[in-house]
């Protein structure tokens, strides 16, 4: 029995956003073990409604659009983050039979070219503020990303030489003996590091860059707005992870447990890994950044598709 | 690259340390004696105020949050108001350490939380404790050389009887 | 220019000054106290000590006083130098050994030389741990604090007072580490200028006693430039103010004008500002009361009263030009009255003729320090304008700096030059009928009626040029003081003539311009200096309008619906009947004021107006020169500019008539539109567009404290600044400062390192000289340079003076304290006015008491008897007890008067 498309847009509506909510709250207790303090702690249990506390005062702050921005772009460009973070989730293989949009045979080209929307967002979010933290802050975002987005996509090449498909239920699938991330460390590692780029996370959020740039592309956000920015970061996040564990990690597969779970566990320790990026590494110079991807990543990433290559020509048959 | 995976892992240790943090308010830090809270305008000795409305406070004070104005009586000089508009005070303990005669000083007391603004301006009469504070000896009057009731010119510490204009002798 | 080098590097220098002043020039840090720019050196602290070596082959070199040491081309001297500023490090530890621990609860902490010096030279701790000595202190009267514990011994104090103000009563005391400076016992302290004291005096020993107990620390208070309103003189001022009140005035540099000096009246006088007898609100008659009403409604009652008849203003000598435009466009220029009563009206005009015509210098009060030769004919100028009479004080050392020049002395050499001169005066001669001031140093004085001291400055102008009338019937003496005086004056190189209003007589004026006009006749640089009594007497002068007496006769006729009166207090105009009178014939009377007055306790409608602190404008003082004040206080409505009242009911009136000025600079270009002698008034002071470095000017030091907690029992919320349209200074702590600012902008003197008064060398071109950012305010009289052709002498040589039996000629006697009507409302300087008294000439009577019947008025009043007065006359203050008493007049002496109380 398959549900009617609506219900299921907005289940997954309320689902992935009420995790990406929920994250803010995990953030902050992980962020607080590591760093020997409590965290949120006080509202609800163990400080759980954090997180709705949060949000409800976050929807009744006053929506302030600063005079001198560009509105229409002003309003557009968090609604654009938004949405091509959820757009990429309706093809991640929750299990072997089921993922939100059904199985897709460029899934994965899917995911890219919707990820890739998403440098719109904070662009556009730096350039209608009108103000020059938010424009450098936008700047920065654009080049991180565009650059960071190549080496993403060359890593992943591997996997796809290997699994001869786009399709992630493909890639899943291929990976019952062998999970990609033993074959395919090097990709692994590249996609990961140009996954935490492209949600511009700890230490790599230069665009938002607090200390130098105020808050970066969102500077000028309040209210909902910037809850909006915020959410789709957190949502970023839980997206990279989920493809990390699909394209890497063997997605569902696992003895034992149910396959969801088992999708959902190696999702979250994946999350955990990133919060525990945060509580522990200084952010390095946007210039160090820039060179890390092109002077490194890029070498490597076309190094993995070498050796892959290579591989599979000398195991091809005949 | 090694160092990154270290420091991912020491900090991946500290799930297991005890925290430094405690859950106020159930449970209570012990505050040193010169813990920066509260601000109180002491009495000297003699049970007077110590302020001389010199002023130093004020101008020492990063954030403007105190004001006050010099008034006179007998010689003393004493603050005819003296207002800490505490909802911009950042404690940082510049106005204890210009003063000059140990009136205004911070205490181990934070919890001044108010739901209204104007409840954090406190008045002369808010701040002045009826005793001396973390100096229980020091009077400015018995060093200065201004003239007060009950204190003669010359009867200050170290100094001589005044000086007869009049005469001529070495 | 001589080039003189410091630490290696060369700086210009002026050859006849000293090495102390070169370096300050030179924008050095070097510490001083007993020289003062205007008293010269002494060489007495020892703490100015440099390094001068004889030449670049001297290693050694050795310690001078830059004080005492001229400049010389290529002197090279070492301000850094090790044992230089060792031994000023010493000095200062010394001075320190008995400076008691008070600087908390001292006025001068924040603005004390001694603490800058103490600073600048490193001294941080005491090493002295033995006992220090002590002083009792004295009550030296309502004006300064005395606190002798503090006293570094610079004896600036008593050689400001009795060398160069001529004081008597300070003086130093005991010896060596005692010495003493005060009175000889408690009491006031009786120099007219010893308000000074308190910016003289290096550290704390003379303060304040008014701004004591209204004190703030110079870095809470705001600034803005002000002009003395307290006479003619128009000394520059700054007036300081903290919350919404005004604290305290001091003294603003203005080379050609009051340079470092204040007079007690001008400095202590502002107390009316927050006198009980200003007024807040705009007040209206209902039922016989005067009542509190809403600005709409006391214009709507003006726009009625308009309709009842033609509308006539009538302007002030205190107020500003501004006001008495917007007052004269409010009426018209043929309904506008200057406010003045004849003689005083038609005098002021002549006097501001004479000035324009007479070929000779109208000097400034600079100039007038210097001339060699002084007549002052029929004018106490000590009270009539106290600055200008110390100005001639110092005009009398000219011979002894001839003396030293001859001598090769340097004229700052003070005690040298003092010691040297000490017999030799510059001639100065007084023709008064009562004692002055000056009359210890002048060569000769005249006690004389002033229409004989008429005669006798006629007489002088015909011994001159024998072109000029001759005067008939000269008494011999007289005949043979005037050929001593015209002797004199010929001899001279810079002779001055002053004279005045004071008496009501044309004469006075006319005989000072005809021997000024005689003098220039022979090629003497002569200068004629006529000294009016308001402070914007001369500004109403130029501006031209009918006199009291034409409005009284307008008013008779049924002329007058209503009558505007600006800042002006009638009363002390008009004698009783008269004003009586004159408020009968009139349906309505409005009042614009900022004080309450007899005047406006009869006014139909008062609305209140903002005095000089609270509002920007434009006075002319009695030299002919437009000067600007700028607010400091930004009150709210009701209370605003007298201009911008009178544009109000201008626009009640007839708002398609009405003006359209917004701010201060609309009207002064108005005013310079409509009248072409005051044209040139828009250049005073920069207007409210002025940037230095591209900001405004901040009116605020840096450092102000308290901003957040000020206002924060009656809001915590921020309040944004006031709006300032008519002032180019910021009434913030934000924006330009520095020793470029224009000289009619300075808000207060701060430099770094430099807190006190004393910082002002840093915005000078040169020591004394005019300042960095140019001077204040311009000269109107002075035409446009052309030599002016000779004017015929005056012919009405009054006759000599008779006097009658039975009847006393009263002449105005004004006092430094007492007599000017809104310094007398100050508290500290209504507590130095004395009672009333008539002095007369010796009449072989006893009773202390008097009486006199003037204009139907009865009054009784102690009597001084004075030998030296001549017979037939007696000098009375005014205003004081006949209010409206201004001009001579003959009194009937009551033979019964001496009983009565």
């Amino acid at each position: 029995m398959t549900p009617p498309p609506l219900v299921v847009i907005a289940a997954t509506l309320v689902v992935l956003l009420g995790l990406a909510t929920m994250l803010t709250w995990v953030e902050r207790r992980l962020l607080g073990l590591w760093q020997d303090r409590y965290g949120p702690n006080r509202v609800g249990p163990g400080g759980l409604f954090q997180a709705v506390a949060d949000g409800i005062k976050i929807l009744f702050k006053q929506d302030w659009i600063p005079p001198f921005a560009d509105r229409p772009v002003f309003v557009l460009a968090p609604a654009i983050g938004m949405m091509t973070v959820l757009l990429a989730f309706g093809v991640i293989p929750v299990t072997a039979l089921w993922s939100i949009a059904g199985d897709l045979n460029v899934g994965l080209l899917f995911v890219f070219a919707t990820m890739g929307l998403g440098v719109y967002s904070v662009v556009l979010a730096g350039w209608a503020s009108n103000s020059k933290y938010a424009l450098l802050g936008g700047m920065r975002a654009a080049a991180q990303m565009i650059s960071y987005e190549v080496f993403m996509g060359l890593s992943t090449l591997g996997v796809v030489m290997t699994t001869g498909s786009f399709s992630l239920r493909d890639i899943v699938q291929a990976q019952a003996g062998l999970w990609f991330v033993i074959p395919q460390c090097l990709g692994f590692v590249v996609f990961l590091m140009a996954g935490i780029a492209e949600t511009h996370r700890l230490p790599f959020d230069l665009p938002e860059g607090e200390n130098e740039l105020g808050a970066g592309f969102h500077t000028e956000y309040s209210g909902m707005k910037f809850g909006m920015f915020f959410l789709s970061e957190y949502a970023g996040i839980v997206l990279v992870s989920a493809l990390v564990t699909t394209l890497y990690l063997g997605g569902w597969q696992g003895p034992v447990l149910p396959p969801a779970l088992w999708f959902a566990a190696k999702t979250g320790a994946l999350v955990c890994l990133f919060i525990l990026l945060r509580a522990a590494l200084p952010r390095p110079r946007y210039d160090q950044l820039m060179a890390l991807g092109w002077k490194i990543l890029l070498p490597l990433s076309l190094l993995n598709i070498v050796a892959t290559g290579a591989v599979l020509l000398l195991r091809a048959p005949g | 690259m090694f160092g990154i995976l270290r420091t991912l892992w020491l900090t991946f240790l500290h799930m297991g340390h005890r925290r430094v943090t405690v859950g106020y308010p159930e449970t209570r830090p012990a505050l040193p004696p010169r813990y920066r809270g509260r601000i109180i305008l002491s009495r000297d000795p003699d049970g007077l105020e110590r302020c001389v409305a010199c002023n130093l406070c004020a101008v020492a004070c990063p954030v403007d949050c105190i004001s006050l104005q010099k008034a006179e009586q007998d010689g003393r000089w004493y603050p005819e108001y003296f207002r800490i508009n505490f909802s911009r005070c950042i404690f940082c303990g510049f106005c204890e350490e210009a003063c000059p005669t140990y009136a205004i000083q911070l205490t181990p007391d934070f919890e001044m939380s108010e739901y209204v603004r104007p409840n954090l301006v406190y008045e002369k009469e808010d701040l002045l404790i009826s005793g001396t504070g973390k100096y229980p000896d020091y009077s400015f009057y018995r060093v200065s050389g201004v003239e007060i009731p009950g204190k003669d010119k010359g009867e200050a510490e170290r100094e001589q009887p005044p000086v007869d204009v009049r005469s001529l002798l070495p | 220019m001589a080039t003189i080098h410091i630490d290696g590097r060369p700086f210009p220098a002026r050859p006849g000054e000293n090495l102390l002043q070169a370096c300050l020039e030179a924008g050095a840090d070097l510490p001083y106290f007993c020289w003062h720019p205007e008293l010269g050196s002494v060489g007495a602290c020892r703490q100015c000590a440099v390094r001068q070596y004889s030449g670049p082959d001297d290693r050694t070199g050795r310690i001078v006083m830059a004080c005492m040491t001229p400049v010389t081309d290529g002197a090279i001297l070492s301000i850094d130098d090790a044992e230089a500023r060792e031994f000023r490090a010493s000095v200062v530890e010394w001075l320190m050994t008995n400076h008691p621990h008070d600087c908390p609860v001292c006025a001068e902490g924040g603005e004390c030389h001694l603490q800058d010096m103490t600073v600048m030279t490193g001294h941080a701790v005491r090493r002295y741990r033995f006992t220090k000595r002590t002083h009792r202190n004295q009550d030296l009267g309502p004006f300064v604090n005395h606190e002798m514990n503090r006293c570094i011994a610079c004896y600036r104090c008593v050689r400001f007072y009795r060398d160069y103000a001529g004081g008597e009563d300070l003086a130093a005391f005991a010896t060596h580490n005692d010495v003493y400076f005060g009175r000889h016992a408690d009491g006031a302290l009786e120099n007219g200028f010893s308000g000074n004291l308190v910016e003289i005096c290096p550290t704390g020993v003379f303060t304040d006693k008014p701004f004591s107990a209204v004190y703030s620390r110079k870095w809470d208070l705001r600034g803005a430039p002000s002009v003395c309103t307290h006479c003619a003189v128009g000394c520059n001022t700054i007036v300081n103010a903290r919350q919404d009140t005004t604290r305290r005035v001091l003294n603003r540099y203005h080379d050609a004008v009051n340079r470092y000096f204040l007079c007690d009246r001008g400095r202590f006088g502002h107390g009316f500002i927050a006198a009980p007898s200003r007024l807040r609100a705009p007040l209206a008659r209902i039922d016989g009361r005067p009542t509190p009403v809403p600005v709409q409604d006391a214009l709507r009652r003006f726009q009625m009263m308009a309709q009842d008849g033609p509308v006539v203003g009538i302007g002030s000598t205190r107020a500003s030009l501004e006001s008495n435009f917007a007052l004269r466009t409010l009426a018209g220029p043929a309904r506008f009255s200057t406010g003045m009563a004849e003689p005083e009206h038609g005098l002021t005009r002549l006097v501001a003729d004479l000035l324009r015509t007479t070929p000779a210098r109208n000097p400034t009060l600079h100039e007038m320090e210097s001339a060699d030769a002084v007549l002052i004919l029929g004018e106490n100028v000590t009270v009539t304008a106290p600055r200008a009479g110390l100005a001639l004080r110092q005009a009398v050392r000219q011979a002894t700096f001839d003396i030293a020049d001859a001598a090769r002395i340097p004229r700052w050499m003070d005690a040298a030059v003092r010691t040297l001169g000490s017999e030799a005066r510059s001639p100065l001669f007084i023709a008064t009928p009562g004692p002055t001031d000056l009359d210890p140093i002048a060569r000769a004085t005249s006690r004389a009626a002033p229409d004989d001291i008429a005669r006798l400055g006629f007489a002088i102008a015909h011994s001159l040029d024998p072109t000029a009338p001759e005067v008939a019937d000269l008494p011999e003496d007289a005949a043979r003081l005037a050929a001593d005086i015209a002797a004199t004056l010929r001899a001279a190189a810079r002779p001055l003539i002053v004279a005045g209003t004071q008496y009501g007589t044309a004469a006075l004026p006319q005989a000072a311009a005809a021997i000024a006009t005689a003098l220039a006749a022979h090629g003497v640089d002569a200068a004629l200096s006529l000294v009016l009594p308001d402070c914007d007497s001369m500004g109403l002068a130029l501006m031209d309008g009918l006199s009291l007496d034409a409005v009284r006769a307008l008013a008779r006729d049924g002329g007058i619906g209503t009558l505007v009166v600006m800042e002006n207090d009638l009363s002390r105009r008009l004698d009783p009947a008269a004003l009586d009178a004159l408020l009968a014939a009139v349906p309505h009377l409005v009042v614009i004021d900022h004080t309450a007055t007899p005047l406006s306790a009869r006014a139909d409608l008062i609305l209140p107006s903002a005095t000089f602190a609270e509002c920007g404008g434009t006075l002319v003082s009695t030299e002919g020169r437009a000067q600007r004040f700028l607010q400091v206080l930004f009150p709210d409505l009701p209370l605003q500019a007298g201009w911008r009242w009178a544009r109000d009911l201008a626009q009640a009136a007839d708002p398609g008539k009405a003006p359209d000025w917004q701010d201060l600079d609309d009207i002064i270009a108005a005013i310079a539109a409509a009248t072409p002698s005051l044209a040139p008034i828009g250049r005073a002071a920069p207007d409210a567009a002025y940037r230095l470095d591209g900001a405004r000017l901040r009116s605020e030091p840096p450092r102000i404290s308290g901003r957040t907690a000020v206002r924060a029992n009656i809001s915590v919320r921020d309040r944004p600044p006031p709006a300032a349209p008519d002032t180019p200074l910021a009434p913030t702590m934000e924006g330009a400062y520095g020793p470029a600012t224009p000289g009619a902008l300075v808000p207060y003197y701060q430099a770094p390192g430099w807190n006190s008064v004393q910082s002002l060398n840093r915005f000078q071109q040169e020591i004394g000289g005019p300042m960095r950012g140019g001077d204040a305010g311009v000269r109107l009289l002075d035409g446009d340079g052309t030599p002016r052709p000779r004017p015929a002498y005056a012919t009405a040589i009054p006759a000599p003076f008779a006097p009658r039996a039975g009847e006393i000629l009263l002449l105005p006697e004004p006092r430094l304290f007492g007599t000017e009507e809104l310094s007398s409302l100050s508290p500290p300087v209504a507590a130095r006015v004395e009672a009333a008294a008539l002095r007369i000439a010796d009449d072989s009577g006893t009773a202390p008491t008097i009486a006199l019947r003037l204009d139907g008025q009865s009054v009784v009043l102690p009597v001084i008897r004075d030998p030296a007065l001549p017979p037939g006359i007696a000098l009375c203050p005014p205003h004081m007890a006949l209010r409206a008493f201004t001009a001579p007049a003959w009194a009937i002496v009551q033979p019964d008067g001496g009983d009565a109380p």
